[in-house]
This record gives structure tokens, C-alpha cells and sequence, in this order.
């Protein structure tokens, strides 16, 4: 028998669903001419829904709570990584077309001896700096530093370090009228561009295409409880579900977590974390994403810049599932 | 087109029109000049000469890679969508003539899932951009898109990347390549390959940004202004090279082929 304590796991939003369905179901148990019918059937299939309901339930909840570790303030950021991993490294600003965006740190550095351009998405620690930062999404100002520092680096044959952490481009007028769809589509032409090796490591939120700017790499690595995703599970239940209440869902549906990214082939390697979460071990964390970044390194050394470019190009137009009927 | 065609009312001043003066109008509000959505198939007929297209990939197709799930299946809404529109999918790409020159052309969709970019956009954005770097021919993508699908998650973000590669190939090759913006472009689609042309031209009162209106509102909590993300004003923000009057569009476009021939 269906009753109604065993509604108390499921999703609000399919709650209205479940209801429906049982009440009409009462409702032809009610009607004289069915006396006598048995609506077994028809009852194991809701529970059978309901079950399912609360699976998809649970497993949502299971990916908030990597959501939730990937917007941890108390995570490592960029800074912490550029001061755990790298020598002598020196801050460069501005775009040198009108402006500076301190969401972005760019810079050079050395690591294991070797200099490299260092780029990053900066969300700061405090409430102070976030606003100071803007919480790490950036203007055009901070997708044209980065393509000016990539440029520079690809002249002198450093290679690229990113680290993406962000909820996705600043979404205001000034962004807009300054032209940020060409800012991010030109960061991405010029990460496929440059002949030099480039890595990428995702090391809390990566959101959308302002994430994909910092993104385009020979290596693309996630930190465990990292995410990466098309739009914010806030936005895309807005969009899908037409209700917040739809949010935990959007984010399992997405597919946004390290593991599932790494089965469709999005990026090339997880990394792992220390136990509960890179807030727990910060300095661990950084030396664990150092070993990876050095032996990323090691892996291209010896590989010209004209194959750099063509397996980054080639890896990213293979992408994507597609039926050729 | 039939007898009676019935009244048309336009989006923008309200005004009603006999529909059959509207379609001889392109679809262009004779009175206000508000230029209202129109199909891929209507865009080709207006755009390249007679019988001039060959449609490509017409093979390629959308699967539920995913089985995304939000209140109905992306498999279901995919199979609406084609019912509604009678296309296969956000992007028809095949090979055209105008005036007699030949072009790769894409026409986007909007009426297919909001124009969206998933893994079947990327792949005949790709195959479109090797035809026209293999024939040697110019690369023309009227564009109209909400953005990238979110259906197909991180990998519908990825086809940003794919075909900003391809647009890099056909640049290199020395291959013109102009798009067309049409209402609305946003989202992914004008993070790649919309922006990234030779040549942008806009159709008046398009909407071209990446976040768009409502997406700005949530963030400042208030509306933003009117003419935010219009072609009016990204051409005064110098993001595009011109606004054009659909009725001038086949005129301009093939002036400008003439140049790079």
C-alpha cells in the first residue's frame, strides 16, 4: 500500500507528480465499476517511481555536498598555489587596452627550475577581497591580461599554468559593452594557438565559458571535489525546472563533478584530495597539485610546439557524442 | 503559400498586417522595421540562389548521452523539437551559392531548442569549416542562439572550444569568414565562433551579448536598459562592423564576397 510517509525522501519536485498519480489512482479505486479489480500493479509501479525518485534524491544530495566543497572558502586559491609552487614570481597587470581586472592573476615564475606564465582566477579569502575581487568573475579587462601574458609566453617558449576557479563571467553591463563574448572566445582561440605546453587544474568552481577561457589544455586536471559546468546548477534549474527548489537535481543532472567529467572525457586527470576536502590539509594540497604540475611538464618537454598545438586542437574537435545515422 | 492567409501582428508596435505582405516583407514589420525570428528554411530561400544548396551532415544526430533528466527527457524534448520546427537540428550546414559565388554556409535555428549548442552544433560547425577550407570557399554562420545546451552538459561547453579550433583552421587557411548575427545570439555560441569572424554583421534590433537581459537583471536587481545587447548599441561599442536591413542582406553580403574573390 502507498501511504504518505514514503513520500517524505523525495524531491520537492517530483513530489507533485507522486500525488498526482496516487490520487488518481484512489480516485478509479472509488469508482463502483472497478470493485473487485485489483490495482496491484499499478501500485508497485508508484512505489517503484517513488524508490526511484528517492535514489535520484539521495544522489543529488551526495553532489551538493561537492558543490558545497568546491565553493568552500577555506579551499586553497590560486595565491596559495602560485605561493607553495612557485619561485621569484613576479605579478604583471593590466591588459594594456584600458584596463585591469584583479579577478585574474597572471604572471611569471619558476617551478623546478623552469620559468612559466602562471594565470589564474582570484576569488580572495575574506568578504573584503572578495568584492575586491569580485568574487573571481571577471570583466574582459581579465580575459585580455591573460591572452597578453599567453602571447608573451608563447614568444619566449614558457609554458602555461592555469588555475580556474570560478562561478563564470562577471554578468554586468560594463562586461557586456566592453565586449565579453569576444574576450572569451579570443582567450580560447589563443590557448589553442600558442606552442607551448599548456595545463590547466581546476581547483574549486568552474564556471561555464568565463572557466573555459582559463581552461583549453594539453592537460586538464580537477582536483577531486572541484566542478565544472555549462551554467550553475542555481541557473539551470531556473531555466529547467522553472524552481530553485530544482537546484540539487540540476546538479546532479549536470554531470559537473571530477569523476563524472573524467569518464566523458572532458578532462584527463583527477586529483586527489586529502581527506574531507582540500580545506582540511591546505599545504598538503598544494604540494600534492605540485607533483602534478611538474610531471606534466616532464611529460611535454621534449615535444615541438607545432604537435602541442595540433593534439590541443585535435583533442578538443573530437569532443562530443553524436549518433551518424 | 495559401489563399487566405490571415492577419499578422507585429512583436514590436502591435500593428496588424495581412500575413502574406509580411512574408513578401522577409518577415521585417513594414511599418516599424522590427525584424522578427524566421526559420532556417525561410533564411536559406531569402539567402542563396535558387536550388543552389546542398545540404551536409544531414546524418549527424543528437543522442541522450546523458539521459538528462529535468521535468521531461532530453530524448523527448528532442523529438518535440523536430516535430515543431521540421528541422533535424539548432544548425543546417551545407554548401550554397550566392549570386553565383560559392559559399559554406550555416543557418542556426532558434525555434530548435533556443538555437542551442550541443555536440551536433560542434560537429557540423566542424564539418562546415573543413568543407570550406578544403573547396577554398568563403565561410558564411547566420547565427541565433541562447547559448550552449545544457542538456549535454560540460560537453555542450566543450563545443565552444571545438569549434573556436575549427574557426582558427579556416582563418589560417586564409578562408573569409563572415557571420551574421540574428536575434537572439547569446551564451556559448557568441563566446566562439559568433564573435570570432572576419566580418560581423547584425541584423537590426538583434540581440547579441553573452549574459543576457534577465541573467544582468538577477545580478544589479534592476532591469537593464532597454537597448542593452541590441545591435544599436553594440555597434556604437565597436563589437560589430555593421547593421543591415534584411532586404539588403543578399546586396552586402555579396559585395563583400566580390572582395575576397
Amino acid at each position: 500500500m502507498v501511504n504518505l510517509k514514503k513520500l517524505q525522501d523525495v524531491p520537492k519536485t517530483y513530489v507533485k507528480e507522486v500525488l498526482g498519480e496516487l490520487s488518481r489512482l484512489e480516485k478509479l479505486k472509488k469508482i463502483p465499476f472497478f470493485t473487485g479489480i485489483h490495482f496491484k500493479d499499478a501500485e508497485r509501479e508508484l512505489i517503484r517511481k517513488i524508490e526511484n525518485y528517492k535514489k535520484i534524491g539521495k544522489d543529488a544530495e551526495r553532489v551538493w555536498k561537492i558543490i558545497e566543497l568546491s565553493r568552500n572558502e577555506k579551499r586553497p586559491q590560486c595565491r596559495d598555489y602560485i605561493n607553495g609552487i612557485f619561485k621569484n614570481f613576479v605579478n604583471l597587470s593590466g591588459d594594456r587596452l584600458g584596463g585591469e581586472d584583479r579577478s585574474i592573476i597572471a604572471g611569471l615564475g619558476k617551478i623546478d627550475g623552469k620559468t612559466v606564465a602562471v594565470i589564474g582566477h582570484n576569488k580572495g579569502k575574506d568578504i573584503k577581497e572578495r568584492m575586491e575581487y569580485n568574487f573571481g568573475m571577471s570583466t574582459p579587462y581579465g580575459y585580455r591580461k591573460s591572452q597578453r601574458i599567453m602571447e608573451l609566453a608563447n614568444r619566449f617558449g614558457f609554458p602555461i599554468i592555469t588555475f580556474v576557479d570560478t562561478p563564470g563571467a562577471y554578468p554586468a553591463i560594463e562586461a557586456e559593452d566592453n565586449g565579453q563574448a569576444a574576450a572569451i572566445a579570443k582567450s580560447i582561440s589563443v590557448m589553442l594557438e600558442v606552442k607551448v605546453p599548456v595545463i590547466s587544474i581546476l581547483i574549486g568552481e568552474g564556471g561555464s565559458g568565463g572557466a573555459l577561457a582559463l581552461a583549453v589544455g594539453n592537460e586538464v586536471y580537477m582536483l577531486e571535489n572541484s566542478t565544472y559546468s555549462v551554467i550553475s546548477p542555481e541557473g539551470c534549474a531556473a531555466i529547467l525546472w522553472k524552481d530553485p527548489a530544482g537546484t540539487k537535481l540540476a546538479a546532479r543532472e549536470l554531470r559537473l563533478t571530477s569523476r563524472d567529467l573524467m569518464k566523458l572525457g572532458v578532462i584527463d586527470k583527477v586529483i586527489p584530495e586529502p581527506l574531507g576536502g582540500a580545506q582540511n590539509a591546505p599545504e598538503r594540497m598544494v604540494k600534492i597539485v605540485r607533483k602534478y604540475i611538474i610531471d606534466a611538464l616532464q611529460k611535454y618537454e621534449d615535444i615541438s610546439g607545432e604537435e602541442l598545438k595540433s593534439a590541443r586542437a585535435c583533442k578538443f574537435e573530437s569532443m562530443g557524442f553524436f549518433s551518424k545515422g | 503559400m495559401t489563399e487566405d492567409m490571415g492577419k499578422f501582428k507585429c512583436k514590436s508596435c502591435s500593428k496588424e498586417m495581412e500575413n502574406e505582405i509580411f512574408v513578401l516583407n522577409m518577415w521585417v514589420c513594414p511599418y516599424c522595421n522590427y525584424h522578427h525570428s524566421i526559420n532556417a528554411g525561410d533564411r536559406l530561400r531569402i539567402t542563396v540562389d535558387e536550388n543552389s544548396f546542398v545540404e551536409i551532415g544531414k546524418n549527424i544526430d543528437s543522442i541522450d548521452f546523458l539521459n538528462f533528466y529535468d521535468t521531461r527527457a532530453y530524448s523527448t524534448r528532442l523529438k518535440e523539437a523536430k516535430l515543431k520546427t521540421g528541422m533535424d537540428e539548432a544548425i543546417m550546414v551545407g554548401e550554397a551559392k550566392i549570386e553565383g559565388i560559392d559559399v559554406a554556409i550555416g543557418i542556426m535555428n532558434f525555434g530548435f531548442m533556443g538555437g542551442s549548442m550541443g555536440s551536433v552544433v560542434g560537429e557540423k560547425i566542424k564539418i562546415l569549416s573543413d568543407c570550406s577550407i578544403e573547396k577554398k570557399i568563403p565561410l558564411v554562420v547566420f547565427c541565433a542562439s541562447g547559448g550552449a545546451r545544457m542538456q549535454e552538459g560540460a560537453i555542450s561547453l566543450m563545443q565552444m572550444a571545438k569549434t573556436v579550433s575549427c574557426i582558427n583552421r579556416v582563418k589560417e587557411n586564409r578562408i573569409p569568414y563572415i557571420s551574421v548575427i540574428t536575434n537572439p545570439t547569446s551564451g556559448g555560441v557568441s563566446a566562439s565562433f559568433a564573435t570570432l569572424a572576419d566580418i560581423i554583421i547584425a541584423e537590426p534590433n538583434s540581440l547579441f551579448c553573452f549574459a543576457g537581459p534577465r541573467v544582468i537583471k538577477q545580478t544589479i536587481k534592476k532591469n537593464p536598459p532597454s537597448d542593452f545587447g541590441s545591435a544599436e548599441r553594440n555597434l556604437i561599442n565597436g563589437q560589430i562592423d555593421m547593421i543591415v536591413n534584411r532586404s539588403d542582406l543578399k546586396k552586402i553580403l555579396t559585395s563583400i564576397l566580390e572582395l575576397f574573390r
